[in-house]
């Protein structure tokens, strides 16, 4: 397998608070790679350096081999549009807009025709249980329901990686285990890369492998629960 | 003692054999380990004597499986209670994890270095779990493996809490001194 994404001695400081403290981390394509730690290690912030959602003020991202953290705005929203996609927490869905317009939104902002969007998104209802739901607002829509809708956003365009923040985090433990076969299977058929950041260890146990951060400094030279090849 | 109550769980459907037990009870609780033969008639055995079970049937020819059992009234009320009873909470199951840390302590050696090394075996056997649970062919096979996922979920919450709080325990485990000496 080849390296997808690479974050090389990432330091990320907020005031005086240093956030991280030369945090390094591969991710292979195709690999689930789950990200632990305790509450203030760091997890947080490592992803949303490696997503581009965060500026490091030391060290570098690679995606694909081709550095990405010193890319201007525009270039790394691109990539984010493109090949990135995100599932947080609770969902971020637009309230406003019904579900399978939520699935379609990073199609339509990447330039695709709204019936090519909609036409893109549509298949992703049936594939994740949501049958019958696609016009109904996030509000309207259960805890899990609305997390599968997150999913398939962030996995309608494609993407080569996705990143996901906590994606269990606000559901009881059956939905969890829902979402997070969905996502593991949607993942491997397409060959996507999963980098998920989760305190539970029975999310994490859903992943090949995972890393552990404490202080801010990758765990890690240790790759802890390896899958074996 | 489980046992008998999972024969007598068995036999509550309706009369069997003792070879028909021993199929039934390893299709649902064997995994681990198969019931032996010898512990089948030896429980239905104590069973009978008890009053817990009767034979309804004895067939022709030899061997202890020409009987056919059936589960009496008494058997049901013992049943009924064993069920409606909590079972005793056990914490302590994985209480040589804590011995560990305690004594890496009072030797100067490294608890960190054991928690993170059991978390790492306990991450995997987690993962193992979850395989396991995704290939399972019945809601009882995954109910099983999620139980065991819940319980390692729990040893490793106590070994992240535990190790937020090793230097305030290392501290502990320095200062007490040893009561026999005062």
């Amino acid at each position: 397998m080849s390296q997808i994404l690479a974050g090389d001695d990432l330091h990320k400081s907020f005031g005086l608070t240093r956030a991280l403290r030369g945090a390094s981390i591969v991710l292979d394509e195709g690999e689930v790679v789950a990200v632990m730690g305790p509450s203030g290690s760091g997890k947080s912030t490592l992803l949303h350096c490696l997503a581009g959602l965060l500026t490091p003020d030391r060290g570098e991202v690679r995606f694909a081999g081709r550095r990405i953290d010193d890319l201007p705005d525009r270039e790394r929203t691109h990539l984010r549009r493109t090949v990135f996609g995100f599932v947080f927490q609770f969902g971020q869905l637009v309230p406003e807009l019904p579900a399978v317009e939520n699935i379609a939104l990073p199609l339509l902002l990447a330039g695709r025709r709204r019936r090519q969007a909609l036409a893109a998104a549509a298949p992703w209802l049936s594939r994740l249980g949501l049958d019958g739901v696609g016009e109904r607002l996030p509000g309207e829509l259960s805890g899990g329901q609305g997390q599968r809708v997150a999913m398939a956003r962030a996995l309608v365009a494609n993407p080569r990686v996705v990143f996901a923040d906590e994606p269990t985090g606000s559901l009881d433990s059956v939905a969890a285990d829902e979402v997070m076969e969905l996502l593991v299977d949607a993942a491997r058929e397409h060959g996507t890369s999963v980098l998920m950041v989760t305190h539970e260890p029975r999310v994490a146990a859903w992943a090949d492998r995972t890393v552990l951060v404490r202080d801010g400094v990758d765990a890690l030279g240790q790759r802890l629960g390896m899958a074996s090849p | 003692m489980t046992v008998s109550y999972a024969l007598l769980g068995l036999l509550k459907g309706s009369s069997r054999h003792g070879y028909d037990l021993k199929r039934s009870y390893d299709r649902r609780f064997g995994e681990v380990k198969p019931i032996r033969f010898g512990q089948v008639y030896r429980t239905l055995s104590q069973l009978e004597r008890d009053g817990r079970v009767e034979v309804v049937g004895v067939e022709a020819g030899s061997g202890p499986d020409r009987k056919r059992y059936s589960i009496t009234s008494e058997g049901v009320t013992d049943l009924d209670t064993w069920l409606g009873e909590p079972e005793e909470p056990q914490p302590h199951r994985q209480s040589v994890l804590f011995t560990k840390v305690v004594v890496a302590l009072l030797s100067g050696r490294s608890a960190e270095h054991f928690l993170d090394v059991q978390r790492a075996r306990h991450l995997d056997a987690m993962k193992a779990l979850t395989t396991a649970r995704r290939n399972a062919a019945t809601t009882q096979d995954a109910l099983l493996a999620d139980f065991q996922l819940f319980h390692l979920e729990a040893d490793l919450r106590w070994i992240d809490h535990t190790e937020s709080r090793l230097a305030a325990l290392a501290e502990e485990v320095r200062d007490v001194p040893d009561p026999r000496r005062r």
